[in-house]
């Protein structure tokens, strides 16, 4: 006779379920700071790319006629595009400031450790750079100022 | 027998980094920095002389393009904003392109992206050294001098 315990399998005994977790466990990057910093660098710097493809062919249009020119500056003007220069302008602030924070990750040796202290000194100072530029430019856009 | 051709162990795997000196993705990462220290003034310089002072959006046009590029500066300015700029988003892209395009697709964007670069920075450089303030109205009284006798 063998003094076997109840197989794990059994319904009398049964395993507690793991606890689900909404991040993998011990992650210092999934989820965090660092991940959310990549991921806006990476969709900033994309968007201020291909507004760059189609910003040097609209400055071309001053080797070829001023009215060519004034006509489609003159469509920076407009409420939308408007409001489009203020996404232009927090998406350069953002890549701009995160920029330079993984540059001083990268270039000094107190910068990983200070990773995550300077990505909420990009969010602080990204958010007083657009209190300064954000009203001025919507009373330029909206108030003909 | 001789061991005299046998490496130490344990020593580093050097052939990768001899057989080519340059290496482009380590220039790559130094360029990503340099350029962007750089454009953080370029770029932050171009937002506010153009939407903050002494240009806003509403005042834009030739003639402000043609006043600012009387003085050369501006266009040593646009020109280092535009290699800098456009060579740190292709190289940027083109990480991206490595990271999520695969196969064929991943080539054929390759191309598409070296292809558009090299014609927008021939174009942004010929546009700059080419303007000519005398194709449109001016209030500079030299100007319109040195236009007319043309
Ligand atoms: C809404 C924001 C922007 C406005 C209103 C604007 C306006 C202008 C204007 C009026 C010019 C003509 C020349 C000059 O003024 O120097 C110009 C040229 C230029 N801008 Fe901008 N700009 C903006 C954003 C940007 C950004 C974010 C970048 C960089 C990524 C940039 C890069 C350039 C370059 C490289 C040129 C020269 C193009 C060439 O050589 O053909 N601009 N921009
Ligand atoms: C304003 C100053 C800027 C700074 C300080 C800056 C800084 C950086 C740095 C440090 C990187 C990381 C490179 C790496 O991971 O090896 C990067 C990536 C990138 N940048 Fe910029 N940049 C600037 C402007 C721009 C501009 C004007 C564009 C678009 C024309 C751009 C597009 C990109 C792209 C597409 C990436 C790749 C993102 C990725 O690999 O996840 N950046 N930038």
């Amino acid at each position: 006779m063998t003094s076997q315990a109840a197989p794990p399998e059994s319904p009398a005994a049964p395993i507690p379920e793991p606890k689900r977790r909404k991040l993998p466990a011990g992650t210092l990057y999934r989820g965090r700071e660092g991940m959310w910093s990549w991921v806006l660098h990476r969709i900033t710097g994309t968007a201020i790319f291909f507004f760059l493809l189609v910003h040097i062919l609209d400055t071309a249009l001053i080797r070829i006629s001023p009215e060519a020119y004034d006509a489609v500056i003159g469509t920076y003007k407009t409420p939308i595009m408007g409001l489009g220069e203020v996404a232009l302008v927090a998406a350069v602030g953002l890549h701009a400031l995160n920029g330079l924070r993984i540059i001083f990750i990268d270039l000094f040796s107190w910068g990983p450790r200070a990773q995550k202290a300077m990505f909420w000194i990009v969010v602080v100072l990204w958010i007083l750079l657009l209190v300064g530029f954000v009203p001025r430019h919507l009373m330029v856009v909206f108030g003909g100022h | 027998m001789s061991t005299q051709n046998i490496a130490a162990p344990r020593s580093p795997y050097l052939s990768h980094r001899k057989r080519n000196r340059f290496n482009i993705e380590k220039w790559g990462w130094i360029y990503m920095r340099v350029s962007g220290f750089l454009l953080v003034f370029l770029i932050f310089g171009h937002l506010f002389y153009n939407l903050i002072f002494p240009g806003k959006v509403s005042i834009l046009d030739w003639a402000f393009v043609a006043g600012k590029f009387s003085d050369p500066l501006w266009m040593w300015w646009d020109g280092a904003m535009l290699w800098l700029a456009l060579i740190h988003g292709a190289n940027g892209m083109r990480t991206l392109v490595n990271d999520y395009a695969h196969g064929r697709f991943r080539s054929v964007l390759l191309w598409a992206l070296g292809i558009t670069t090299v014609v927008l920075l021939v174009l942004g450089t010929l546009v700059l050294t080419t303007f000519d303030p005398c194709l449109g109205p001016t209030d500079n009284a030299e100007l319109i001098a040195i236009c007319a006798a043309q």
